[in-house]
């Protein structure tokens, strides 16, 4: 296989230059007992509440600041678990490749899922490639499914949220978002903008180690905190309420949201979480997340209440209160 | 831009608040005539924290919002042509005009394409020779001047697939005819904070002095508009009327020259048609004679077909102020961001997208 060499329809027919690719670019960099039988299925035991989800990642670029589709993949499906208190442990792996991608980039994007599987502590167990036309997928798109073990004792849903409860938000807004539109688009900052993207499996760990009752935990991606709080709010049949002064925004993503007209509230994370927890815990909640590298910047920033149910509202700097409404359609430029 | 939180800060804006409180007596009507000053406004919910005795009213400085179906349907039907790329602020992608939206016309293969600079449609062009390449210039003295720079650059490459379909259009006409029509009871008027820093303060003193209207520049931060608000509160008070600037870090009274000395040279005033309003003489901006090889509308021959507006679509009074959003009979109903029927609804800063998402009908 070359170095500079380009995936061709030939990858995708099931046949030696197929049976090469996934050996040489996919198994061996992700090699683990599970993954090497290469069976038409994984098999391994499993007892306990099951948690399994699936997402689909289409990211353009595929390589943004702070992160690539691999890493981005991997973290989804890993923190989708962790958001319902599972221990993330198998991973599917399926890429859709279109032919003429080069296959160093291939190589980066499988090397990065490694890593982050490895920093998340899961396994990649199974997995599929496929090769479209040229112009039929944009480069590359992935799609993972993840199972994880949901301990014994916790019960984490967005329809938890209780009147008197906090919310803690685990850092910064809308860097995910701002990096990859920046690149995307050729914008250039003073400071260069980083994804978030990153694996919080470890971090809920340990904050449902300190607090078992954690109620509702979201990892507020597409849409941003504004449409996640939004869709807890509604489940939980519930009001929330943030104070703006407490929900952190870095400095070059405020920026940036003012030059293009962006709410930040409405921009995508994708190293986040927002936990709803009882009052009396959040202190203690919020004092051990930030002594996990994930969580640093965690803060109480708003409460839930029990009227006006299914809203989520937003106390000002100027000491109004108004609603927070979830994201309709696409984020869109603005003229001046 | 660490400015943006100091003019955030709440301590500050307590403060301001206090002194509103203290020195409002008169009951007055305050129009920002501005769609960013409107976001501002709802974003804070500035108009909960203000004195009972302080109406606002929303005013039609959102560019995409009075574009004319008749403008939006000629683009549409550009888009539509053979070997033409349309670039475009993404706030037109949606606009509905007589029959269908930009958006609808790339879903059925035009190539529309959205940029945040005429120069990125210069590269379009660039990169795209055997096609034609039509920017829509829209807005006010905020955008005219780099669009009219990149029909200047463009000369000078001479690049031969770019053109310009200018819908631009310019403030002071539109506020005259909106002070002259005595439709609306005003007292005091947010000035464009943007358009100022092209235009200077001094596009506001006929407004002040000949119609005796206070007026004050303001930018776009909350404390920037309680300050406004603040100091137009006061000329009123004390019986003045001048156009002062708030936003002193943006503008000054002269404004940027430089900037309408690019403006002079690519365009000339022409009557254009307002939604809300309609025909304002001496109001729009069209490509000169010299840059006519560049101007879409005379290089391309479409016809539209006749222009239609949505029944029982408000937007024309809302951009005139004499109704708020939730007056309309559509709104939240059949026009939503989601599915809007008026420009109002799908710009982010129309009136009635900004009264949705953030709830101003709503009971917080």
């Amino acid at each position: 296989m070359k170095a500079d060499g380009k995936v061709l329809m030939a990858h995708g027919s099931g046949g030696r230059m197929a049976r090469d690719l996934v050996e040489k670019v996919l198994v061996k960099p992700l090699h683990n007992p599970l993954l090497e039988p290469l069976d038409d299925s994984a098999t391994m035991p499993f007892s306990g509440r099951m948690a399994f989800t699936t997402d689909s990642y289409v990211v353009r670029p595929i390589f943004f600041p702070g992160g690539d589709i691999g890493k981005l993949a991997v973290c989804g499906t890993v923190n989708d678990l962790a958001m319902v208190g599972a221990r993330p442990l198998y991973i599917s792996l399926a890429l859709i490749l279109e032919e003429g991608l080069p296959l160093s980039e291939l190589q980066q994007v499988v090397a990065s899922i490694r890593q982050a599987a490895d920093e998340a502590d899961v396994r990649i167990v199974t997995g599929d490639t496929k090769v479209v036309d040229h112009g039929a997928a944009d480069r590359l798109f992935v799609n993972t499914a993840g199972v994880g073990l949901v301990p014994e004792g916790i019960n984490v849903s967005g329809a938890n949220a209780r009147p008197g409860d906090a919310v803690i938000l685990s850092g910064s807004i809308g860097d995910h978002g701002i990096a990859v539109l920046s690149r995307r688009e050729g914008l250039s900052f003073e400071t260069e903008l980083v994804s978030d993207c990153a694996p919080l499996a470890g971090l809920v760990a340990d904050m449902l180690a300190a607090c078992p009752a954690i109620r509702a935990m979201r990892d507020p991606t597409r849409g941003g905190l504004a449409s996640t709080l939004n869709e807890i709010a509604a489940k939980s049949k519930v009001c929330i309420r943030l104070d703006e002064r407490n929900i952190l925004v870095r400095d070059a993503v405020r920026g940036a949201c003012e030059m293009l007209g962006f709410d930040p509230l409405y921009v995508a994370n994708e190293g986040k979480l927002v936990a709803i927890v009882p009052a009396g815990d959040a202190s203690r909640v919020v004092e051990v997340m930030r002594r996990h590298r994930y969580g640093r910047d965690a803060a109480v920033v708003g409460e839930v209440l029990d009227a006006p149910a299914g809203r989520v509202l937003l106390k000002t700097a100027v000491g109004a209160t108004r609603v927070v409404d979830m994201l309709t359609g696409d984020l869109l430029p603005r003229i001046c | 831009m660490k400015y943006v939180t100091e003019f955030r800060s709440s301590d500050l804006a307590k403060g301001l608040l206090e002194r509103i409180h203290a020195t409002s007596r008169r009951r007055i009507r305050l129009m920002e005539f501005c769609g960013g000053h409107t976001v501002t406004v709802f974003r804070y919910g500035i108009r909960k924290v203000l004195p009972d005795s302080i109406e606002m009213v929303s005013g039609p400085g959102c560019p995409v919002c009075v574009t004319a179906n008749s403008d939006l349907d000629r683009a549409i039907a550009l888009a539509r042509l053979p070997r033409v790329t349309i670039a475009t602020f993404g706030d037109m992608f949606k606009v509905p005009g007589s029959r269908g939206s930009l958006q609808e016309a790339h879903a059925e293969g035009a190539d529309v394409r959205m940029v945040y600079s005429p120069l990125d449609a210069l590269r379009i062009s660039r990169e795209n020779r055997d096609r034609m390449v039509i920017f829509l210039g829209i807005g006010f003295e905020t955008t005219a001047p780099t669009v009219a720079a990149s029909v200047l650059q463009a000369e000078q490459e001479g690049l031969e697939n770019y053109f310009v379909l200018s819908m631009h259009k310019i403030c002071p006409p539109a506020l005259r005819a909106l002070a002259d029509s005595g439709e609306v009871r005003l007292n005091g008027l947010i000035c464009p904070g943007h358009v100022s820093a092209i235009t200077g303060s001094q596009a506001w003193v006929p407004f002040a002095k000949d119609y005796g209207l206070p007026c004050v520049v303001s930018g776009f931060e909350p404390l920037d508009v309680l300050q406004t608000v603040w100091m137009l509160v006061k000329q009123i008070e004390e019986g003045r009327s001048e156009a002062e600037i708030a936003y002193r870090r943006g503008v000054t009274f002269e404004g940027n020259t430089h900037a309408r000395r690019v403006m002079a040279e690519v365009f000339e005033t022409c009557e254009a048609d307002w939604r809300g309003f309609g025909k304002i003489p001496g109001s729009g901006l069209k490509l000169s004679a010299r840059f006519e090889r560049f101007d879409a509308q005379e290089v391309f021959d479409v016809d539209p077909g006749p222009a239609v507006e949505s029944v029982g679509c408000q937007c024309g009074a809302v951009l005139r102020g004499v109704v708020s959003p939730p007056e309309c009979p559509l709104f939240r109903k059949m026009c939503t961001p989601e599915d809007p029927v008026g420009p109002c609804m799908v710009s982010s800063e129309g009136s009635c997208s900004t009264w949705y998402q953030f709830g101003g009908d709503l009971e917080s």
